[in-house]
């Protein structure tokens, strides 16, 4: 297994989930945003890899929060 | 006057340096003479004064513009300068143009198979950092390029260029004149200029030496006639006098033939006087002065410095209708007052129009004029007039007066003002109270607000704004009353409360046993504003808990708890208190759920009236009882004294023991430290532990009934560490966490042995502060009393800065309407507002009580 992969399976490291184009859509259609309006993750991030995202995907991240229990976030594959 | 104005998009901004051709351009006028006045005393033609260049005089027209004063906005003018003289501002890059051009034919020094090399990568450099190291990276690359001192183009020699401060450069040892530099930067190609980050549509390399000269206009230079009828002139014409005087002298100097020194002698007096007129605090210059010796202010002190254009007119804003002063306490205003002193009051004002149906209650301010209270100050007529009421024109002013004029009257009671103090780092920090008019001299409020402005009353001072429209007045009213700015944002809970005084008053009151008679209940109640005493029980003795009851509301239902250790469980039911004390836990701010579910359940006008009830109900009670502190608060019995020496005896005696086992080396070591450190650690356990006895050891024996104490517990001011330190011992002082180690070598004192590790040769306080320091002890104190005092002093700028970033980087986010968090643009931050979408203001201590809503459902 490569390394990427095994830093991304720690406990520590929220669960990172690829959109699908309709998940996508109806998420910009939410929120009425275009994705420049999302928050940015890069894309050579050791999640990105595992999860081959490419540019201009939407990776919806769901971490444990102090406050909500559970707090979903998305942000879109960016170059810089 | 609208019509006049040409409306155009602006498509860019280019800066640039004026062109001799541009200066002549945009002058209205040439100035040939020196003189300002003729002997009527009217502005000379081609003088300094010129009615060209604008008028600063009422009543005069413009010959350039043909408007009057103010709407003329003035015009420039221009000399011919005899001979050119270098723009001091531009002295750095003039040197750089002459270093790294040729002397004859002007082309940089880099060979054109280099040249194409750098071309491109020092653009990028222009458009990314700036011409500034653009420039820097020219010569480097110049530096680099060994032309053995030949032009690559033209082959001559070129020679060591220096600069003798200001504005004089040297060949060799030889000074180059400013007509030479001129030809040497005219000759200059504009590629070649480009590369040294100049933009050669907007400015040529030339232009840096002057040949014209621009004369502002009279409008940024105004005369001051003095009260003798003598005119004064502004430092900037006094500064054009001179360059034109010199300047006309070289001219004729240089007609007649004159001698080549006197000539150049008055040429570097020009240069002086225009190097002057930029900047007249050059270090290697003496200052321009006025004949008193002072120095002229010409055109950069007007712009830089604290006192400058910018920070100063700019940046320093200042505003009409705003009051400042010392500020003092008075628990008897509502929270949401604020007591302004009745002077400010007959100078501040609010404008109310005149209508039918108030004609007869303004006219009454008008008749009181200016000097009586409550009067007014200002008539605006209808065409927007302003006039001044004054004592002589009452009388014609009340019959003038009709619907439509507006009267500036004097500030009264029920006036909205909003009321601030420094720094105002957070929105409670300015909050908008109903205005009260008192008498004396300072700014009065409840002392409940101290928190959130985060005020006291050693000197502070605080602002008063008097809003003047409706619109502004509403919008103060509703969002910025003290009531809406109750519950904080930041942690769900009142962030105004019951201070000091106010809880000891009412901590006594509720506590168990405490009793009054029916008369005092009934004194006590009504000096606070309570008039309904229906619902007192009808005994001849109440309880302190009934009286306190009779400020909640009939059907309150409470649970919580207290600070006290005897009754920790606070009830209130039916509006009865039950059981619980009252302390800082359930009357202060930013703790407890009293004060919020108040809120909650009975809105924010009620919250703040009971607050202030509350407030007024302890500080009564104490009025009535008499409460002080004394040092004899602190006095225990013989009894604890020898349990505390005792406490010493073996703490010390355990601490010699660490040591010894320490020096044979049985002292077993904590995992990662070395056995001195474990020692150390163990020492500071011990002796901490020792400290903390003592406490309890005063806690147990200190009189429970005393103020001292009564505060403590109530949680209104200092702890019981406070007490242990008066009446026990003061204990372990601590420099950075680690015992005193600094001072002499192997030993903090000279009074110990070296390699002392005991108690007291490392800082340990044995002595109360009532006893008295030994003055090793108070050698110690004074140490870390000083850290600590640094410790602030250095800190609180620090901080101060970070929050100032924070804020600024953080002020227009903003919660939307689908619960994101979105920046200016648009742009999410948080899909949900600190991930759970709760508002916190509207949150009970940040939760949402799911179980209370269910049940009132």
């Amino acid at each position: 297994m490569s390394k990427a992969a095994d830093s991304v399976r720690h406990v520590l490291v929220p669960k990172h989930v690829k959109l699908s184009d309709s998940e996508k859509e109806a998420l910009l259609k939410r929120y009425s945003i275009a994705v420049e309006a999302l928050p940015k993750i890069m894309k050579d991030d050791a999640a990105v890899v595992d999860l081959s995202a490419k540019l201009g995907d939407v990776i919806k991240i769901v971490r444990h929060s102090p406050t909500a229990g559970e707090a979903v976030f998305y942000r879109v594959v960016s170059n810089a | 006057m609208d019509e006049n104005f040409v409306y155009k998009q602006v498509g860019s901004v280019i800066f640039g340096m004026l062109s001799p051709k541009m200066i002549k351009k945009m002058a209205s006028a040439k100035v040939v003479t020196p003189e300002l006045y003729d002997k009527e005393g009217y502005p000379v033609d081609g003088g300094l004064m010129d009615v060209r260049l604008g008028v600063i005089d009422p009543g005069l027209r413009c010959k350039t513009c043909g408007s009057r004063l103010k709407e003329c906005i003035g015009h420039f003018g221009y000399i011919s300068l005899a001979r050119p003289v270098i723009h001091y501002n531009y002295v750095p890059v003039i040197l750089t143009f002459l270093r790294n051009t040729c002397r004859e034919c002007s082309r940089v020094l880099l060979a054109d198979a280099k040249l194409s090399q750098v071309r491109d990568k020092l653009r990028q450099i222009g458009a990314e950092k700036g011409p500034d190291v653009m420039r820097k990276r020219l010569k480097e690359d110049i530096a680099a390029s060994n032309n053995a001192g030949k032009c690559p183009y033209c082959k001559a020699r070129q020679f060591k260029i220096t600069i003798e401060k200001p504005t004089t450069f040297l060949e060799n040892e030889r000074r180059i004149s400013p007509i030479e530099i001129r030809s040497r930067l005219e000759k200059v190609t504009d590629d070649d200029a480009e590369l040294f980050g100049l933009n050669v549509r907007a400015s040529r390399p030339e232009w840096m030496v002057l040949t014209v000269f621009p004369i502002p206009p009279v409008t940024m230079r105004p005369s001051i006639t003095l009260e003798t009828g003598e005119r004064s002139e502004d430092d900037l014409t006094h500064k054009l006098g001179d360059i034109v005087r010199i300047n006309q002298r070289l001219f004729e100097n240089i007609n007649a033939g004159a001698p080549e020194i006197i000539v150049e002698d008055l040429w570097d007096l020009l240069q002086y006087h225009v190097t002057t007129f930029f900047d007249n605090e050059i270090a290697q210059l003496p200052p321009a002065r006025h004949r008193s010796g002072q120095p002229l202010k010409t055109i950069s002190e007007r712009i830089r410095s604290k006192e400058g254009r910018i920070r100063h007119n700019l940046v320093g804003k200042r505003t009409n209708f705003s009051a400042r002063t010392v500020i003092s306490p008075d628990p008897m205003l509502g929270l949401n007052e604020v007591g302004v002193p009745d002077i400010m009051a007959l100078n501040l004002t609010v404008p109310e129009r005149v209508t039918e149906w108030n004609i007869d209650y303004l006219k009454r301010f008008v008749k009181n004029g200016p000097k009586a209270y409550p009067g007014a100050n200002y008539i605006i007529r209808p065409d927007g007039k302003k006039k001044k009421l004054t004592e002589d024109i009452i009388e014609a002013t009340l019959e003038e007066l009709q619907p439509g004029y507006i009267v500036e009257r004097h500030l009264m009671d029920g006036d909205i003002a909003i009321f601030n103090r420094q720094p105002s780092l957070h929105r409670v920090s300015m909050m908008c109270h109903h205005v009260r008019v008192l008498p004396c001299k300072t700014l009065r409020f409840n002392p409940a607000v101290c928190f959130p402005y985060n005020a006291d009353f050693d000197g502070d001072e605080m602002n008063l704004h008097i809003p003047q429209t409706e619109e502004s007045r509403a919008e103060a009213e509703l969002l910025m009353m003290v009531q809406t700015q109750l519950i904080s944002p930041r942690y769900g809970l009142a962030v105004i409360g019951c201070v000091q005084d106010a809880i000891s008053g009412n901590y006594l009151l509720t506590q168990k046993g405490f009793s009054l008679r029916r008369e005092d209940a009934v004194d006590l109640l009504s000096s606070i504003g309570v008039t309904d005493l229906s619902s007192l029980p009808k005994k001849e003795v109440v309880s302190g808990k009934e009286v306190f009851s009779m400020l909640l509301p009939g059907d309150f239902n409470f649970a919580g708890r207290s600070r006290s250790k005897d009754e920790p469980e606070v009830v209130i039911e039916d509006g009865k208190l039950v059981s619980g004390v009252m302390d800082k836990n359930n009357l202060g701010e930013g703790s407890g759920l009293l004060l919020r579910n108040l809120h909650k359940k009975y809105g924010e006008s009620f919250a703040v009236d009971l607050l202030g009830r509350l407030f007024r109900l302890g500080i009564s009670v104490l009025f009535r009882r008499g409460f002080t502190t004394t040092i004899a608060d602190t006095d225990l019995l013989a009894e604890a004294g020898d349990k505390i020496s005792a406490l010493f005896v073996s703490a010390e005696q355990e601490v010699q023991r660490l040591i010894a086992e320490f020096n044979s080396g049985q002292l077993k070591p904590f995992p990662g430290r070395s056995s001195r450190e474990t020692l150390e650690l163990k020492i500071l356990e011990v002796l901490n532990k020792a400290r903390n006895e003592t406490g309890h050891i005063v806690a147990d024996y200190a009189n429970p009934g005393s103020h001292t104490l009564i505060m403590a517990n109530s949680g209104a001011r200092g702890n019981l560490l406070n007490l242990a330190q008066m009446a026990g011992c003061v204990g372990q002082q601590a420099l950075r966490g680690k015992r005193i180690e600094k001072g002499f070598k192997n030993r903090t004192l000279s009074c110990f042995r070296p390699f002392d590790l005991g108690s007291e040769a490392h800082g340990f306080i044995k002595s109360s502060f009532k006893r008295g320091l030994k003055p090793a002890e108070f050698f110690f104190q004074a140490m870390v009393g000083r850290d600590s005092l640094m410790d602030t002093a250095l800190r609180t700028p620090k901080s101060g800065y970070l929050y100032r970033r924070l804020s600024n980087a953080m002020q227009d986010l903003k919660v939307e309407y689908d619960g994101t968090v979105r920046d200016a643009s648009g742009r999410i931050l948080q899909f949900s507002y600190g991930e759970d979408g709760i508002d916190v203001s509207r949150s009970e201590g940040g939760t949402i009580n799911v179980s209370r809503i269910a049940r009132s459902e």
